[in-house]
């Protein structure tokens, strides 16, 4: 993902190269500029050329959004991998592991996010030389499994206690019952919920700036501190998070399409 | 081919059942009557140990199910079971709900557990919805499908748990052919049941349940005809 957009960004970048048409329109303004006397729609061009064009700087935002994805897609197969172990767990009717299961999704909802990064940064990996990146996917998806967990047993409790009997009673293992018969229709259950949790886990990435991790938000913020415009960079950066989301849920509803084909008369 | 030794299974403080000693032979096709709360479903439930026996044991085929040591699901996937809600799986197709668990199982391999199915499917007059989903179909329908689903393991006994009762009246008949040419072939049969008519035309033995107990038992005839029971007589009043 992250290969594909460099390609697509040097591409684009050497195309502008020769287009300076974007810097002559600018050199038409920019003496209105330094004298403050553009109008509205001057105005708008020289945020957009200050914040976006000049110099490739919307490859900046489209690298962050490039680490942003990297680390949201990681972090979504962690954190569902995580969440039905601990629902299982929950629900596993062994005392220990459904306290220990309870304990780790009321500690990772009960507490913030960032305080949960910074822990994990400048606490246990501190000593260690790890890829931002990885620090990211790792705390974004031990919290994302806590939400996931919950969701998930939602599910699995909503599937007719019917289904178990029918799995069991052909002589099928609790486990392959759990997995050929429950699991399937929790998740079609729980599936509008974790697009919520995704839709979620992609923007909540944005803390990962704490740490100095150059996702979306920090390389908005890095056009600001350049540029010192205050709305232009995150609005740009904004305006990329929404495209994704909207993506997804359209990608999310089509699923739930294919998975509801079983409703139909 | 089931003995059952004094069986008893409490719901926290209720007694469901309280102590049943019966012996199904081989081939014998036994149905249980009783008004509802007698504890008929959890007697059946109990016989693949779909509920656990309080106390008490069952013997199939000389080995003691209620034994934590036995291998339930082994005895389970020859025992079939249909249930009053059908309980097909409703994310499969109706083929994927006759093969899962011989396929899972290892039973049989894919190809053979399809020509099964669709053997068994012709039998029920259902071969054309092979690859329809549960929920496009009637109440007969999926509970025809449901005792296909059974006996695609080719199992010793059936256990039907009320298998009519969520049925609309004009499906009732469609269910109880197919179950009547499963009697008679032989197969050894324990019904839970409100259709008398069933009972008495299909059933060596009736067994007449309340409060946890059989009451009374014998052939159709003595119980039907003949009730010796207080109970029997006014629960047969009440349903004939």
């Amino acid at each position: 993902m992250w290969m594909w957009l460099q390609t697509a960004a040097q591409v684009g970048a050497a195309a502008v190269e020769k287009l300076s048409i974007f810097d002559q329109w600018w050199l038409a303004i920019e003496e209105s500029a330094y004298a403050g006397t553009l109008n509205f729609w001057e105005n708008i061009y020289k945020e957009i050329y200050q914040n976006v064009i000049f110099n490739d700087r919307w490859m900046n935002y489209l690298r962050g959004l490039g680490v942003t994805l990297e680390v949201s897609f990681f972090a979504a197969i962690f954190g569902i991998v995580l969440g039905v172990v601990l629902a299982l767990m929950r629900l596993s009717g062994s005392k220990p592991l459904s306290k220990i299961a309870g304990a780790y999704v009321g500690i990772m909802r009960g507490t913030p996010m960032l305080l949960q990064v910074l822990l994990l940064y400048f606490g246990v990996f501190a000593s260690v030389d790890i890829d931002k990146v990885v620090v990211g996917i790792i705390a974004c998806g031990l919290n994302s499994g806590a939400y996931v967990s919950e969701i998930v047993r939602g599910g699995i409790l909503s599937v007719d206690k019917g289904q178990t009997e029918a799995g069991r009673s052909l002589g099928l293992t609790s486990w392959k019952t759990m997995k050929l018969i429950t699991l399937p229709q929790a998740f079609k259950i729980a599936l509008p919920s974790l697009c919520n949790e995704f839709i979620t886990l992609i923007k909540e990435t944005s803390i990962l700036s704490y740490i100095a991790l150059v996702e979306l938000t920090k390389a908005g913020d890095y056009i600001r501190t350049k540029t010192y415009s205050a709305f232009t960079p995150y609005i740009v950066s904004g305006l990329l998070y929404l495209l994704v989301v909207s993506i997804l849920t359209k990608l999310i509803g089509m699923l739930e399409r294919r998975l509801r084909q079983g409703d139909n008369r | 081919m089931i003995t059952v030794k004094n069986l008893s299974k409490n719901f926290d403080k209720l007694e469901v059942l309280r102590g049943i000693d019966q012996h199904i032979a081989p081939g014998e096709k036994v149905v249980v009557i009783g008004p509802s709360g007698s504890g008929k479903s959890t007697f059946l439930r109990c016989l693949n140990l779909l509920e656990q026996p309080t106390g008490g044991q069952i013997l199939f085929e000389g080995t003691d199910i209620t034994d934590p040591k036995c291998n339930i699901n082994k005895i389970r996937s020859r025992m079939g079971m249909v249930f009053q809600q059908f309980n097909l799986f409703p994310h499969l197709t109706v083929m994927q709900n006759l093969t899962l668990a011989p396929i899972n199982l290892k039973m049989m391999t894919k190809d053979e557990a399809n020509a099964k199915a669709m053997k068994l499917l012709e039998r029920v007059g259902l071969t054309e919805k092979a690859e329809c989903f549960p929920k496009q179909l009637s109440g007969g329908q999926q509970q025809r499908i449901a005792i296909v689903r059974a006996l695609c393991m080719s199992p010793d006994v059936m256990l039907f748990d009320e298998p009519t009762s969520a049925l609309d009246p004009e499906m009732v008949g469609e269910v109880l052919d197919v179950m009547k040419s499963l009697a008679n072939e032989g197969m050894t049969m324990v019904v839970v049941t409100h259709e008398m008519g069933f009972a008495r035309e299909v059933g060596d033995r009736v067994l007449f349940m309340d409060e946890g107990l059989v009451l009374e038992e014998g052939t159709p005839e003595e119980v039907f005809d003949n009730p010796q029971n207080q109970r029997t007589q006014d629960f047969l009043r009440k349903v004939l």
